[in-house]
């Protein structure tokens, strides 16, 4: 697809040579990396990759030294945590780093996925590409919550609970499935040495999903915000210098803010109640799971019924997955969907009231003056709206909507900015 | 740049609003707000008033100790605090331990500053039964382990109210059920679980003025011991809370530093490029 390919570098280096001519890892790290073909318009929303890749090495380098100080048994696991945080040089900062870090790679990965419904960066030829990323979101919500299981404070234990129970409302075969995710009949030390096992085995695993998505990026190039393929050199930029010191830049950026709660607030996103030590016959007041689940938690907690608020809740990543064939518009980027541009903005808003249902207890309300809405039914509103988002609004619009004139090239939308908005 | 800056400013109170609807939240159960207390460990440059924290060690000692264990505490550890050796070595050798001698038999020996804080109870169904059915818990992550640790601490030991002296109004204020009755050996303290049938905590006051003579002569009133034994909890919750703050403050500069290098190096290299 571009001009500046398949022209192998010269390497002044002999053993470098030596090396590529046998296996062609500098001259492929060059073309995917060096003089990729970049459109030449990405705003810094499109740092969120990279510094969604950064954060991931971060939680494996940190998560790595954590394992080996960490002892996954129901008696020691609570003790080895704060072990770590007094005895182990340096560990209050790696645990603090690993434990903030898991907020961070989701904020990340949040507004990536953001990023990608505002740009229409699913549309072909882009869709799977696009669903590896959902894949990605699926394997990241599993390792965190089995991670948070680890440090068996009485949040991981009721977590663990609460959620492992959720697949008994699986017709017929519901509690041998529960009794299987357990090894046992209750959350036990079983539960919490295969949640270590897998909670180290799926990060590389991600990895690996991680190779295949930017692989499939690199076949159908990037995406940009006017949504227009580049047409020529006059376009794109090579990847490097230009993508490197602007996404460096951002990365610097995204890291001092995620070091700022490292460092002056380890325990915002944290829970109190998992500095107590589990204790099975102890129920907390309030069971909330980690910030990151509380928009699926509260669809969950929507639906009247144990199975249909499961299925709902399973569904509403699903339907991600589905989004490239949901969204019917020939156009990709909002700046030319007049419409759509407002919906997803509302999307945004609900997806983070819902957020905000989700961390509430159950029967809270909301008292607006004389008047008290429930919560519940706030979060039922917004579940409906998450689900006709994709089902309904999504399809209709693209039929209906009509597009702005979109400009002929990358090249002259960067010339006449002014056109582009 | 700017149009990244201004869509920040159209998220971040998107962003802020949940935060500013919770107050609003009409949940059941909210007792009175805690007492308003600055400490010297909050802030981004705070540190642990060492004074406050060794008179804060002698009331645990004196006081708390005979119900609540500290399990994550070696006596060595007040070192951190600026106790000498010496006092250290006294301080363990003044409790008994019980270990094992190089025959095999079980022996009580003096405490070492590599023994563990001492446990007041051998097990938790004991604590339970000797205080009523209430286990005190292990207060070595208390401040951590409550929503506003250690403003949560501080008002809870000044909390108490004598129950019997409560008017009927007082009684509406805290928001208690017409068949609200405190049952023996409970107490009320105006932090602790409040809701209609909440308030009822199972420690009897454990402080009151002048309950602990300081060997440094400060005064000794309940707030004061308040604020010390809170600020010695709050050191045994994290003791590595100085050394994260300075590293972080290291950390924030060198990264402001290297993100003005690395905007530069963006510019020049993007230059040509528009
Ligand atoms: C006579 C025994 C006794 C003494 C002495 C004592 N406590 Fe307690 N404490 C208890 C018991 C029992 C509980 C559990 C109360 C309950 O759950 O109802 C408790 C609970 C607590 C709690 C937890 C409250 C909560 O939110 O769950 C804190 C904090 C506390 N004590 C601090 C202290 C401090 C500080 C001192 C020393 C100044 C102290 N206690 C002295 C018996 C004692
Ligand atoms: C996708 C990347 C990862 C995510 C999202 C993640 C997430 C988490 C979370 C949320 C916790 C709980 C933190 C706490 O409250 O203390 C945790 C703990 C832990 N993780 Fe990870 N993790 C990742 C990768 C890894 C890797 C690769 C390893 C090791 C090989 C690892 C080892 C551990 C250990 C030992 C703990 C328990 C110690 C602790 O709780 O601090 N993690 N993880």
């Amino acid at each position: 697809m571009a001009s500046t390919q398949g022209v192998p570098p010269a390497y002044n280096n002999a053993v470098i040579r030596w090396i590529d001519k046998r296996l062609p890892i500098f001259t492929f790290m060059h073309h995917e990396y060096g003089v990729f073909p970049t459109p030449r318009n990405f705003n810094y929303w499109w740092s969120f990759g990279g510094i969604a890749m950064v954060m991931l090495i971060t939680m494996i380098a940190t998560g790595i030294v954590l394992a080996m100080n960490y002892t996954p048994h129901v008696s020691y696991a609570f003790n080895s945590v704060e072990r770590i945080m007094r005895d182990v040089p340096q560990g209050w900062l790696i645990r603090y780093m690993h434990m903030n870090g898991a907020s961070f790679f989701f904020i990340a990965v949040f507004i990536h996925i953001f990023r990608g419904m505002y740009y229409g960066s699913y549309k072909n030829p882009r869709e799977l590409l696009w669903i590896l990323g959902v894949v990605i979101l699926l394997l990241m919500m599993a390792t965190a919550f089995m991670g948070y299981v680890l440090p068996w404070g009485q949040m991981s234990f009721w977590g663990a609970t609460v959620i492992t129970n959720l697949f008994s409302a699986i017709p017929v075969f519901g509690q041998d499935i529960v009794t299987f995710l357990w090894g046992g009949f209750s959350v036990d030390n079983p539960t919490l040495n295969r949640f270590f096992s897998l909670h180290y085995l799926l990060p590389f695993v991600i990895v690996g999903v991680v190779v295949l998505h930017i692989a499939a990026m690199h076949v159908a190039g990037s995406n940009n915000p006017i949504g227009i393929d580049p047409k020529g050199p006059q376009d794109t930029l090579p990847f490097s210098p230009y993508y490197v010191t602007k996404d460096g830049f951002a990365v610097v950026i995204f890291l001092m803010i995620y070091a700022a709660f490292v460092f002056f607030a380890p325990d915002f996103f944290g829970e109190p109640d998992n500095y107590i030590p589990a204790n099975p016959l102890q129920t907390p007041a309030h069971i909330v799971p980690e910030w990151y689940f509380l928009p699926f938690y509260a669809i969950l907690r929507s639906i009247p019924d144990k199975l249909g608020g499961v299925i709902a809740m399973f569904g509403s990543i699903g339907v991600l997955f589905l989004l490239p064939w949901l969204d019917t518009a020939r156009v990709r980027s909002s700046r030319f969907r007049p419409i759509y541009k407002w919906f997803f903005w509302v999307f945004v808003l609900n997806a983070l009231v819902l957020g905000w249902v989700g961390g509430n207890a159950a029967d809270a309300e909301l008292a607006i003056g004389s008047m008290h809405i429930p919560l519940l039914w706030i979060g039922r509103l917004c579940t409906f709206y998450y689900f006709f988002h994709f089902l309904i609004l999504l399809p209709i619009l693209g039929k209906i909507e009509r597009p702005l004139p979109l400009p002929a090239s990358i090249a002259e939308s960067v010339l006449k900015p002014a056109m582009a908005r | 740049m700017r149009k990244l800056i201004a869509t920040g400013a159209f998220l971040l109170p998107l962003l802020a609003a949940p935060a500013a609807i919770a107050p609003a939240l009409a949940e059941g159960g909210h007792g009175p707000a805690l007492l308003p207390a600055k400490f010297s460990f909050e802030g981004p440059f705070g540190t642990y008033d060492r004074a406050a924290a060794q008179r804060g060690f002698q009331i645990y000692k004196d006081v708390c100790a005979a119900c609540h264990s500290m399990s994550l505490l070696s006596y060595r550890n007040l070192m951190d605090l600026g106790l000498s050796e010496a006092a250290v070595k006294g301080i363990a050798a003044d409790v008994t331990v019980q270990d094992v001698n190089d025959k095999g038999e079980q022996i009580e020996r003096p405490g070492k500053p590599s023994d563990h804080f001492r446990k007041p109870f051998p097990n938790e169904a004991a604590a339970a039964a000797a205080n009523g059915g209430a286990a005190p818990p292990d207060l070595s992550l208390i401040v951590k382990a409550r929503p506003d640790g250690a403003r949560y601490v501080f008002s809870l030991l000044q909390g108490y109210v004598e129950f019997d002296k409560l008017s009927d109004q007082e009684k509406a204020a805290f928001g208690l059920a017409k068949d609200y009755k405190l049952e023996d050996g409970k107490h009320f303290n105006k932090y602790f679980h409040p809701g209609e049938q909440g308030y009822k905590i199972g420690m009897a006051p454990p402080l009151a003025d002048g309950a602990v003579t300081y060997i440094d002569g400060t005064k000794n009133d309940l707030p004061t011991m308040a604020r010390d034994v809170v600020t010695f909890l709050a050191w045994a919750a994290e003791p590595k809370m100085e050394d994260r703050k300075r590293t972080g403050v290291r950390v924030i500069l060198f990264m402001l530093i290297f993100a003005g290098l690395m905007y530069a190096v963006k510019r020049k290299v993007w230059a040509d490029a528009h």
